[in-house]
């Protein structure tokens, strides 16, 4: 993972509410046995129509999402299923930070073990980005902070264990390689009659 | 200090305590995997160098992308692709490495992970139970800690039988009285996720409890709990009582004997201790659920089956019934059905097929509808097969299939086709989830099935009753005029 300090980007932004990851990749992606070739599923209902060819109104396909790497998205953004592809295709898409005022529990899960950073706003700050989209953000991963080009200055609540993954770039299977006397210790107690 | 059930299990399975640095370190008593979600978390382990730390803790299936049609005489099955077919390979391949029992073609127990692992008393009351899928939860039915990881997290699993996790909310739903005749644990559910919404288990773990909990089945309380995700929790909980031990017993890796009762005294005592807080509490009654069946596009989505669907709603509500050809104030009953899906590890249980097969019998599937009917495992396939149920399906015009997801998640060729409808046992009503276009509604056995033989959306409980005709009044207005 490519440590992940700070960044200032123009937002996409989906409206919708509850966006589950049946809609950030299909099923029949999923069929994969690697990581890649993922960024073209993405979405790939609403970017596309049955015929394959693209849908103008569709903010994904909007020039300039192609540079952006802030996603809004409308409340409980990653429901349902626990694929890692939606991770997996919303990065290779280009985005680098989801921001929604709910994120369900494995998507965002997920997310921060890919170096995807999902974060939760208040409602305030929520609806404010869901009505202006392509506006300019910074976020500092270091500060957990999200600058609005109006000068608002939000702090976001990032768990210090993840922060920590995020700005070296690390990820969380070293750490837990590391424990393997804490492990082996608990393995030797009583838990082994289970 | 008064302890949830949740709580007990948590605290049972620290290895290392959460700090405000780093989240706990929690210790996995059973890892199931699947074909979809683990051959990423392999190729990490083999980039590292990695073992598998507890083969012997690790089970395998392969549910999601295999077909249900049965082999032909040369006993080749029908992939949907040659991906499909790799993705198989490769977890039979990968299993083979790392000394992984994996329940294949040959098995007779190979299944739908959520249905397979507590057939086999695999998942049992205690113990923290992990897979790279969502439904995960099912096994929460138990009094186990069950929950769905990403396929990183498997991959941790895999490597150290270990997760990082910080512990979750506590939830309590209780829901007392008696279901009516003809509806069943999925109408429960339903009815419950349509009251408390979509994301109200975010961060949480919910125990069910109350008399109409307990009054459930096993495979009831399997499908409660299920479908707990789907409210957003991050696992359902039932207390173990005589009726999960009385249902483990016997069961092929539960402990046997002597050695069976003394588990099952140890298990009966998880539960929670009275007085225990939970950050969030909701009530029901059973006595207010009817069938139910979703109209829109997430499992919160809900309505009586016999009621009309919301006449006044919002933006989202109002795409998602433009999604489904649904129209606010209206029933759906006599709503036109193409096809229906009687499958999954929601309601693919021996009693699911029974509930569904009791309809059937002796009538017919409708003209133009098709009809699928998955059994969840092969030991629920040979079941329902000793009891004739297949015969019951096969003569009123179904297809009786071999075990699988199927059109649950339509990954493996069964799919409905764009722009159809379907009523649908499984969990997910999805934009798309059954196939690109597919309209997906949810709803028990009895109303699938009672659907399936009308031809149309249908209240099981009226099967033989006239045909539905109603009347729509418009919604009163007084209440704007008098603004
Ligand atoms: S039946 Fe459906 S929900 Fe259950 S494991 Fe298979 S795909 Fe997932």
């Amino acid at each position: 993972m490519t440590p992940f300090k700070r960044l200032n980007s123009t937002t996409v932004v989906l409206t919708e509410r509850n966006i589950d990851t049946d809609q950030i990749v299909p099923a029949r992606f999923l069929t994969t046995t690697n990581r890649r070739g993922l960024g073209q599923a993405a979405f790939a209902d609403w970017r596309f129509d049955k015929h394959g060819q693209v849908r103008e109104d569709c903010p994904l396909n909007a020039r300039q999402a192609e540079t952006s790497e802030v996603l809004v998205a409308g409340e409980n953004f990653g429901c349902g299923s626990s694929r890692e592809h939606a991770v997996w295709a919303l990065l290779q898409f280009g985005f680098r930070v989801v921001i929604s005022s709910r994120i369900a529990d494995i998507f965002r899960a997920n997310a921060l073990r890919n170096g995807l950073l999902a974060i939760e706003v208040d409602a305030d700050t929520h609806a404010w980005l869901l009505d202006n989209p392509g506006a300019g953000v910074t976020v500092d991963v270091v500060q957990a902070r999200l600058r609005l080009p109006d000068g608002r200055d939000i702090e976001f609540e990032l768990d210090p264990f993840a922060r920590t993954c995020l700005i070296e770039g690390v990820d969380a299977l070293g750490y837990l390689l590391g424990q393997e006397q804490a492990i082996a210790g608990f393995e030797q107690g009583a838990r082994e009659a289970a | 200090m008064s302890q949830t059930l949740f709580d007990k299990l948590w605290n049972a399975h620290i290895v290392r305590p959460e700090t405000p640095d780093a989240p706990a370190l929690i210790y996995v008593d059973l890892h199931l995997i699947h074909e979809v979600t683990s051959p990423q978390a392999f190729t990490e382990l083999a980039e590292r160098g990695l073992k598998v730390r507890r083969p012997d803790r690790t089970v395998a299936t392969m549910d999601h992308s295999t077909p249900t049609w049965p082999a032909d005489l040369q006993g080749q099955r029908r992939y949907a692709s040659e991906q499909a077919w790799e993705q198989v390979r490769t977890l039979l391949d990968n299993c083979d490495e790392h000394g992984i029992t994996v329940h294949d073609w040959d098995s007779p127990n190979r299944g739908i992970v959520h249905v397979m692992g507590p057939e086999l008393g695999l998942s049992r009351p205690g113990m923290t139970i992990v897979c790279g899928d969502s439904h995960t939860s099912t096994h929460g039915a138990f009094g186990a800690l069950a929950f769905g990881i990403g396929t990183s997290e498997v991959g941790h699993v895999l490597a150290t039988q270990c997760l990082l996790q910080r512990k979750p909310g506590k939830m309590r739903v209780t829901v007392d009285g008696r279901l009516g005749a003809g509806v069943s644990a999925k109408d429960l559910v339903l009815h419950v996720i349509g009251r408390i919404g979509v994301d109200a288990g975010t961060g949480h773990v919910i125990e069910f409890a109350g008399s109409a909990i307990r009054a459930l089945d096993m495979e009831g309380r399997m499908t409660v709990c299920n479908m707990a995700i789907e409210a957003g929790a991050r696992a359902g909980l039932i207390a173990p009582d005589q009726t999960t031990v009385d249902w483990l017993r016997g069961r092929a890796h539960c402990p046997q004997g002597e050695d069976f009762e003394q588990a099952a005294s140890q298990w009966l005592q998880l539960k929670t201790d009275p007085g225990a807080h939970f950050d969030r509490e909701f009530r029901f009654d059973a006595e207010e659920v009817a069938p139910t069946i979703t109209y829109g596009t997430h499992p919160g989505m809900v309505v009586g089956v016999d009621q009309a669907v919301p006449a006044s709603i919002d933006a989202a509500g109002r795409r998602a019934m433009d999604y489904m050809q649904v129209t606010p104030g209206q029933s759906l009953l006599g709503r036109k059905v193409d096809v229906v899906f009687v499958g999954s590890c929601t309601n693919a249980r021996l009693g699911d097929l029974r509930a569904a097969a009791e309809i059937m019998r002796g009538r017919q599937v409708a003209d133009g509808v098709r009809m699928l009917v998955v059994p969840g495992s092969e030991q629920v396939r040979k079941a329902a097969e000793a009891e004739g149920l297949d015969q019951v399906f096969l003569a009123a015009g179904a297809q009786w299939r071999e075990p699988g997801c199927s059109m649950c998640i339509a990954m493996n060729g069964d799919q409905v086709g764009p722009g159809q409808t379907a009523v649908s046992t499984s969990n997910r009503n999805f934009e798309g989830r059954q196939g690109p276009g597919s309209r997906t509604f949810l709803a028990s056995p009895a109303t699938a099935a009672a659907c399936a033989v009308k031809g149309c959306i249908t209240d099981p409980r009226h099967i033989d009753g006239p045909p539905e005709v109603r009347i729509h009044f418009p919604a009163p207005r007084q209440m704007e005029a008098r603004q």
